[in-house]
Order: C-alpha cells, then structure tokens, then sequence
C-alpha cells in the first residue's frame, strides 16, 4: 500500500511539470491520464482503509477518514480532468494560437497541482503537514482564480487569497496551540502526528485544546465557507474557470471540512462531545441560514451553485453534530454525494454559459432544447443537489436528519428541513426557468448582456445590465470573458459544444445514483469504520 | 516558573521583543509609504530571529538557530525584496494608492488598534496558558499583535498594505510559537517558512496583475462582485 501511496503523491504532481513542457493537446491527455490514475490509486487503497489505518516513514497516515476525503478528491479530478479537455478548447476558441497556447500552459499545470495538494493533504500524519497542505491549496487555487485576467477574476483572486490566508493564519494558530497541548503531556519534541496526540487525548489540557478547536472552526471553516467567513467563497467560485469551480466546491472545501474533522476528533477525545458539537452546530446552522437565503435571489448560475456549497457545508457540520453513528455515516456519504453532485451542477452550468455566452441566469433559456444531452444532465443534477430520490444525497441527508431526531436534537433536525427546502426552491425556481423557459422571452436579455460590456472592462453598475425587477446588475459578474464577448445576440442552434464536457457529466450522473441506491460494500465498510474513528455516540 | 518570581533574563527579553514588535505592527499601520512599511516589516522579522537565538541559547535548543538563521534569509531579505520589486515596478518613486489609505482616518486608525491590542492582550492573558518554557506576557502580547495585523488588513485601502498585515500577522504567529511551540521540530519549521514563500510569490503575482489592470494599489474599486 506504500507504493500505492507514492504513487499518489507523485502521478499528478508529474503531470504537472509535463503539463508545462508539452503542447495544449498532450497536455490534455496527461491530465485525464494522471485525473483516472490517481481516482484508480485512491480506489485501491479503499479496501485496505477500511480495515485498517495505513502509516507510513510517520509522515502518511491514511485511515477511514482520509480515504473518504481522499475518493471525493480522486473522483471529481478525474472527472473533471476529462471535461478540462473540452473546456480549455471551447474557452480559447477564436483567439489567436499563442493565446491559446499560453491559456492551456498556466491551466493544465496548475489544475493537476491543485488536485495533487487537495489529495496529498489527507494523507498527512501531522497537524503541521496538514496545515501546509491546505495553505498550498490555497495559493495554487488562487493563481488558478485570476487565471481569466479579466478585472473580477482578480479581485475575486485577491479577495480569497488574503482572506483565506488570514483565515489560515488562525488554523496555523490553531496547530500552534495544539502542539502546545501535547507538548505538556509527550514532551516538548515530537512531531505533531495524528497518531501521537489523538493516543494522548484524554490526558491533554483542556484550555489550549478548546481554544485550538475554535481557532480550528473559525480559521480552517474561512476555507470550508462557514458564516460568516465565507465571504471570499461566491466571488471565486463564480470568477474562476469552470473545471476549477467544480473542484474548490466539490473538493476543496471538503478537504479543509477534513482539517476541521481532526480536530473535532483531539476535541472530543479530550473535553468530551459536549463543546466541539455545539461549536459545529452553531456554525452549521448560521451558513445553512444564510445560503438558503441567498440562494433565492441570485442571477448568476455560478454564484447560485457557490451558495449552494456553503448551504451543504452547513449540513456536513450540522450532522457531525448530531454525532449519532447515523448522522456521521450521513456525513461521510455526504461529502462523496455532494463532490459528485456540485461537479456535475458546475459542469453543466459550465456547458450552458458557453452554450449562451452569459453567466445571468436571464440570459439562459430553453436550455432543454438546445442542449440534448447537458440540459437533462443538468436538470438531474439540480434535483441531485436537491436531496431528491433516488440520488446520493437524498440518502445522506435522510440519514444525517434520523441521526438527529435520533439523538433528540428535534429543533435543529427540524430547522435542517425547513431551511434545506428553502434552498430547494431557490435553486429550483432558478433552474427551471433557465431549462424549461422559451427563449423568445429571455432573447432582448442576452442582447443587453452581450453588448453592455464590449472589450472584456466591465461596465458601469447599471448601464443596462437590468432585469424583469429592473434593479441595476451590480450584483452580477462584471466580467465578461473571451466567450461573452464573442457573444453578439447571435442565433443559438441546438447541440452540444463539446463530446468531453458531457462524458464526465454522465459519470457523475451514475456515481450519484451507485451512492443513492445501492453503495458498493466496500464503501459502506469505509464508512462504518470512519464513524468509529469519529466516535460516533448518541 | 514561579509566577511569583521575578522574571529571568530570558523572560524579560523574550517580552522586551515582543513589546518592541508590536510597537513595529503600529508602525506598518500608521506608516504611509510601502518602502517605509517594508522596512518595518523588515525589523520586526529580524526581531523574531533574534527572539529565536535567544531561546535557543536558553532553552538549549541547537534547531533554533538554524531556524533564526533560515528565517533571517527569508523574512529579513527575500520577503522584503520581492515586496519591493512588485511594488517598485508600479511606480517611479511611490506606489500609487497606497498613502492615504485608511479606511478610518489615521488617528482613529490607531486608536482602533490600541483597544484591539489590548482586547488580544487580556484575551491571551485570560487563556491562564503558561508552563516552564512559556513567558504568558510574550505570549499575550502576540495576541494583541494578531489583532492588531487584523485590523491593519482592514483599514488599509490597498493591495500592498495588505499583504504586509498579513505577512506580518505571519509574524505575530511566529512569535507565539517560538514561546508556546519551541521545540516544534525543524522540519516543520523549514516546511512553513518556504510555504510562506511560495504565499509571498502568489501574493506578488496578484499585486502586480491587480496594479496592471486597475493603474493603482488601491483596492477602493474592488467592489464589483456583491450578493
């Protein structure tokens, strides 16, 4: 299993120095060969994880729980490997060959390092090694964010990377803290490994390990998009390239989820479940709040999908709070379903901007029609996201909420399902209109879209960007990529812009499906044996 | 140690600079110019290494040195550089953007900072964390500092002015980790000031591509993206 596991730590972060040296078309391939390798690798550690914790030279250590984070991270590169292919070919189009060349040599090498961090970080042993990491995340996804160049890709790329760093800061202060717990109980040398501190937890100081749990929630939660500093997280999802959205939504924000995790579990081990759940629960519900309240006024399709993130950040926390063996088995299936399920949302979302040249959900219409395959795809990945039968999510939230009521917690399983069916309809009134509605009432709209901002500036708030409320689009997307501008209101013809961008749609389409009706044996073990490692207890 | 005791040399030394550092943080906020907030940035990072000896040489500790030493290279000589050069490239002689540009008004800037100094301060303090290697004041004082690079990212209206708070807040974590976390091995050490680096570098790429498209370090048209 230790060659399985270097092999993890080396396949993509190879494919991205290739990536740089090779031409678009190979580096392409290398992507979806290293996306694939990597999905299969994590697939060949599941049955060993979930039978026994894999450590390794004290600085990998693979157990149940990473090996979930690890398979969300591992799928949804893979998948999202193969959509790249078409997307970077598609976003290029008609600028001239150095352009394009240029575009493909910084995305493909940065996308494979990004998948190689967020995968490489749940393998790390130590607190400290977990830390870093993430914080590599942070400063790939970043450059990844400004990769557009347009004027709102970098603001949104410097708004998430000082306010993710910041946030980071707090989790450096939380490893800081934690080491200091152990330090008094191990001695002042030793390395901060998993191992180590979650043997000692019992005998651990409270004060530093409750203050390194909030400092955990709060610094590491910035980057899950907890409320209420998620504020970095709508901007970047909506500004970056849309294979990258996919994976911060589907992938990194459950990698840092995991950080909070590990923490949650030294918290528990040493003040008892009382603390560590009730600090979860209170963040959970006010991000859960907050989405599903932003989730019924959006007009942009990717800033409508960023809120949906943190609406299901706030589930995974919620139910690890429950901490009923059920709940958290919820919460494991739910990271998987919902990796699926907002990769295929953005997917799509990314198939239909290019379809209409527009990122406002105005501008979309009669995506059924024109899109035979990603229109439908789309509109089962909305209900997927949706915690409709018979997709995984409908079977993670169903147990997440038994595990609450369950355990007594009726007001809050209760505020769950309001405040979950709240969001149901701001996506759905959102996504219908854009799927089912005619386009002869949406065409004056593109127009206005694609001729308020010519050259790629952004307009002045207001120049016409208004919709059916009239209120001026400020809060829209001022940018305006190399597609929108190549958008005159021209006639939209029926078919699909690329075979790569539906393939990957269809995958996580049948993932979600596996997860919702019948989850491999092997995952289910997976599962109950991560629930042990959270000390799930009613 | 004896709370009741009178402090060691070493204790009141490791307090003395940490006073001395958070006095600097003040500093890169009141500061208006960026050559002038590198330079603060600059000495407070040398302080950390020379906090870094003095433990060593105390607490017999042979890692520390080598990390004053890496952490000098890196914090004292190439952060600064590479801070320099993003923002040297703007402009002849200063950044545009970047004096002025508090979101408060200088003096109410600092009065700001001093009641969120003294919040981290007794909030620290409060902790009752302290054991043998310890000094609870430098301690507390980093905490303040922590705040205080807080509030430094948030009254400053441009680019450059916050990435030096947040380098700085780098240093705040620092400082209390070379107090509570001495003998975090060197290794880890190693691995976060080279993650810094690499932060440094993307921080510098995002300030050069904000200055190329807006013509400023001002961040005050940073407002298109809402709801």
């Amino acid at each position: 299993m230790f060659a399985v596991i270097l092999a993890l730590v080396f396949v993509p972060l190879a494919a991205g120095i290739i990536s740089l040296a090779v031409p678009a078309r190979a580096a392409a391939a290398v992507t979806v060969v290293s996306g694939l390798a990597s999905f299969g690798l994590v697939l060949a550690l599941v049955p060993a994880a979930a039978h026994r914790t894999l450590a390794y030279v004290s600085y990998f250590r693979v157990d149940a729980i990473s090996a979930i984070f690890m398979l969300a991270t591992g799928f949804l590169y893979a998948i999202v490997a193969i959509y790249s292919a078409g997307y970077v070919a598609k976003e290029t189009e008609g600028e001239s060959p150095s352009g394009r060349r240029r575009y493909a040599r910084r995305f493909y090498p940065l996308f494979n390092l990004f998948g190689w961090s967020m995968l490489v970080a749940p393998m790390m042993n130590s607190l400290a090694l977990l830390w870093i990491a993430i914080e590599v995340t942070t400063v790939i996804s970043a450059l990844l964010v400004a990769l557009e160049n347009s004027d709102a890709a970098v603001e949104a790329a410097w708004k998430y990377v000082l306010i993710a760093s910041a946030g980071l800061g707090l989790g450096l202060l939380a490893t800081i803290f934690a080491y200091f717990a152990g330090a008094q109980v191990l001695g002042q040398h030793y390395d901060l490994a998993l191992n180590t501190i979650l043997g000692a937890g019992g005998r651990l100081a409270h004060t530093p390990v409750r203050f390194a749990f909030m400092l955990a929630v709060l610094g590491y939660g910035t980057k899950v998009g907890l409320f209420p500093v998620h504020t970095w997280l709508p901007d970047a999802h909506s500004e970056a390239p849309t294979p990258v959205s996919a994976l911060l939504s589907g992938s990194l924000l459950a990698v840092s989820f995991y950080a909070i995790l590990r923490y949650y579990q030294i918290a528990t081990a040493t003040l008892g479940t009382g603390f560590p759940r009730d600090v979860l629960l209170a963040f959970g519900v006010a991000s859960l709040l907050l989405a599903a309240l932003y989730l019924l006024d959006q007009r942009d399709i990717k800033r409508l999908l960023a809120y949906s993130s943190v609406e299901h950040m706030g589930i995974l926390a919620i139910g690890v709070s429950f901490g009923a063996p059920i709940a958290l088995a919820g919460v494991m299936l739910h990271v998987l379903a919902h990796a699926a399920a907002k990769g295929n949302a953005f997917m799509g979302a990314g198939v239909l901007v290019i379809k209409f040249g527009s990122k406002q959900i105005a501008a979309q219409r009669g995506a059924m029609d024109l899109l035979p395959w990603s229109g439908p795809l789309f509109l089962l990945a909305v209900l997927a996201l949706s915690a409709m039968p018979p997709f995984g999510i409908f079977r993670s939230e169903f147990q997440i909420v038994a595990g609450g009521l369950g355990a007594h917690g009726y007001a809050p399983a209760a505020i769950l399902v309001i405040l979950v069916t709240v969001a149901f309809f701001g996506l759905t009134a959102a996504t219908t209109g854009m799927l089912f509605r005619s386009r002869r009432a949406g065409a004056p709209v593109i127009a206005a879209a694609a001729s308020g901002a010519p050259g790629g500036r952004p307009s002045p708030a207001g120049d016409g960007h208004t919709d059916g409320g009239g209120r001026p689009e400020a809060a829209g997307p001022a940018r305006v990529s190399m597609l929108e501008r190549a958008a005159p209101a021209r006639a939209i013809t029926r078919g699909e812009p690329s075979v790569w961008m539906v393939v990957p749609a269809v995958a996580g389409i049948a993932a979600l499906l596996i997860l919702g009706l019948h989850p491999p044996a092997e995952l289910t073990q997976l599962i109950s044996r991560a629930v042990t490692q959270l000390g799930g207890t009613t | 140690m004896d709370p009741g005791h009178a402090p060691s040399v070493y204790q009141g030394a490791a307090n003395v600079i940490a006073a001395v550092m958070l006095l600097l943080e003040f500093g890169m906020l009141r500061q208006a110019l960026i050559r002038d907030q590198i330079r603060l940035y600059a000495a407070q990072s040398a302080l950390i290494s020379v906090l870094a000896i003095v433990i060593a040489a105390d607490r017999g500790l042979p890692d520390l040195y080598a990390l004053a030493g890496l952490s000098a290279a890196l914090k004292v000589v190439a952060v600064p550089l590479v801070v320099r050069r993003v923002t040297g490239r703007t402009g002849r002689d200063e950044a545009p953007g970047v004096a002025g540009s508090y979101t408060l008004g200088v003096a109410n800037s600092v009065l700001a900072s001093i009641a969120l100094a003294a919040v981290g301060f007794f909030c620290f303090n409060a902790l009752g964390i302290h054991s043998p290697v310890a000094p609870a004041t430098a301690l507390a004082i980093a905490g303040g500092m922590i705040l205080v690079a807080f509030g430094l990212m948030i009254v400053r209206r441009d680019v450059a002015s916050q990435a030096i708070g947040f380098f700085s807040l780098e240093n705040a974590i620092s400082l209390a980790a070379l107090v509570v976390a001495a003998g975090l091995p060197l290794i880890l050490e190693t691995a976060f000031l080279f993650d810094l680096l690499v932060a440094v570098v993307v921080f510098g790429m995002l300030i050069r591509a904000h200055h190329t498209r807006a013509e400023s370090l001002s961040t005050a048209d940073l407002t298109r993206l809402r709801g």
